[in-house]
């Protein structure tokens, strides 16, 4: 049997998402029967997206050009997208900057009125990536084909996505267990 | 009085005249969903989380302010009336600042437990992410705007239960919000009686008592038994 292709990216998020994902723990095990895992923060140490890829999760909002330009090469290359966790779906936490208006309130609140010492903002063109002015959820910019919401979704909501994709079934994406926000 | 028969969802039913269709709905044990509606207080069909199809009217109609009507034929889960409502509860997130990891309401929710009865997993809205104030001036409790709903249920129940009416309506539209007072902090407000009844009707995490955390506001059921009782009993205080 040819194994399923198997990404997870991480954008603006915590990580926590991933965190629940190795919670899955033996199941894991199983998992890798099935899968090769071409790109990942935690299990894989390729740096370069590749292509033809036939499932991936992607965890984080975009809030940076960074985050930006990974989301539409991951759309491009991906069959099956999977916006995993609150912070893909509905920006979460990371949003919560959107209040203050553009990147540039942003970084004048974060590193001038509320730094302690050495206030100045951080320039690094090409290092350090640029904020957006907006943090959106993933599928206000690219198409998404499966939303899993939760912060984090648990390591069972998580199995109940992914175990039926294995058998070229489509999850059942309802009820508390599996579509609960927060 | 005159009794009323009727259809839901082609289950006969019989209820006095000037009932609304969410109680004859009650009464035959079929749901319907609501948010704005709170048993003790006036309706006021604000979320329209409630709508139903009637048969030969065109439009749909919130239940909670509909009375009965003889004949009526009434359906409550239509593929039509599925979608409405998915769309009313995807509006009501996108319109303010729902971040439910980190909302004392997170787990005790209306709108979230509403968002999972309605099978939302996104928002095909865009967010539009408000800047919307916090008053926490009060000494006990907080008013969090960012997770008002505009359900008016705190100044309902402020007003025809505690009877001190501290909460209003300002404003329409976009920037609609919940008033206290003659638009002062709460804290403020001299009428306010502090009896927490406000706290009790909010359906979501934007009334809170001060010093709970995240996911920390549970609802006290003995508190909303009293709301919906109390105006009956004429009992104004507790
Ligand atoms: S009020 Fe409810 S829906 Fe809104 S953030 Fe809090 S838990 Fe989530
Ligand atoms: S504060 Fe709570 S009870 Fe009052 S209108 Fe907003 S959501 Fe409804
Ligand atoms: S419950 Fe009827 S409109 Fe809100």
């Amino acid at each position: 049997m040819e194994k399923i292709k198997f990404a997870t990216v991480w954008l603006a998020g915590c990580s926590g998402c991933h965190m629940s994902f190795l919670d899955m723990d033996e199941w894991l095990i199983d998992l890798a029967q099935y899968v090769d895992v071409v790109y990942s923060p935690v299990g894989c140490d390729l740096k370069e997206y590749p292509d033809n890829v036939d499932v991936c999760l992607v965890e984080g909002a975009v809030a940076n050009q960074e985050n930006l330009e990974l989301l539409e090469e991951v759309r491009a290359k991906t069959k099956l997208l999977i916006s995993f966790g609150d912070c893909a779906v509905t920006a979460n936490v990371p949003a919560m900057r959107n209040m203050l208006g553009t990147a540039e309130a942003v970084l004048k609140r974060g590193y001038l009125e509320l730094g302690d010492c050495n206030q100045q903002l951080p320039y690094a063109p090409g290092i350090v990536p640029e904020l957006l002015d907006r943090v959106t959820p993933i599928h206000e910019l690219v198409k998404v084909d499966i939303f899993m919401p939760g912060c984090p979704p648990s390591a069972d909501r998580i199995k109940a996505t992914i175990e039926p994709l294995l058998n070229g079934e489509q999850p059942k994406m309802e009820g508390r267990e599996m579509i609960k926000f927060g | 009085m005159s009794v009323k028969t009727l259809t839901i969802n082609d289950q006969p039913i019989a209820i006095e005249e000037g009932k609304t269709i969410l109680d004859a709905a009650k009464e035959a044990g079929i749901p319907i969903p609501t948010l704005c509606h709170l048993e003790g207080v006036s309706d006021v069909g604000a979320c329209r989380l409630c709508l139903v199809e009637v048969k030969g009217i065109n439009k749909l109609l919130p239940a909670c302010v509909t009375q009965v009507a003889e004949g009526m034929e009434i359906s409550t889960n239509t593929p039509k009336l599925q979608e409405y409502r998915r769309m009313a509860v995807e509006l009501i997130f996108a319109e303010g600042n729902h971040v439910c990891s980190v909302c004392v309401a997170n787990n005790n929710c209306e709108l979230q437990d509403v968002a999972v009865e309605v099978g939302m997993d996104h928002s095909r809205f865009v967010y539009r992410f408000p800047d919307r104030g916090v008053d926490v001036s009060h000494s006990q409790f907080g008013i969090d705007h960012n997770r008002c709903i505009l359900c008016t249920r705190c100044v309902r129940v402020c007003d025809e239960v505690e009877g001190a009416h501290v909460w209003d309506v300002a404003q329409r539209g976009a920037a609609c919000y919940i008033v206290s007072g003659m638009n002062q902090p709460w804290g403020e407000v001299e009428a306010c009686t502090s009896c927490g009844k406000c706290v009790d009707a909010c359906p979501t995490g934007a009334i809170f008592r001060k010093g709970t955390t995240t996911a920390e506001k549970a609802g006290d059921r003995e508190k909303l038994e009293f709301l919906v009782t109390a105006r009956e009993q004429g009992q104004w205080t507790r």
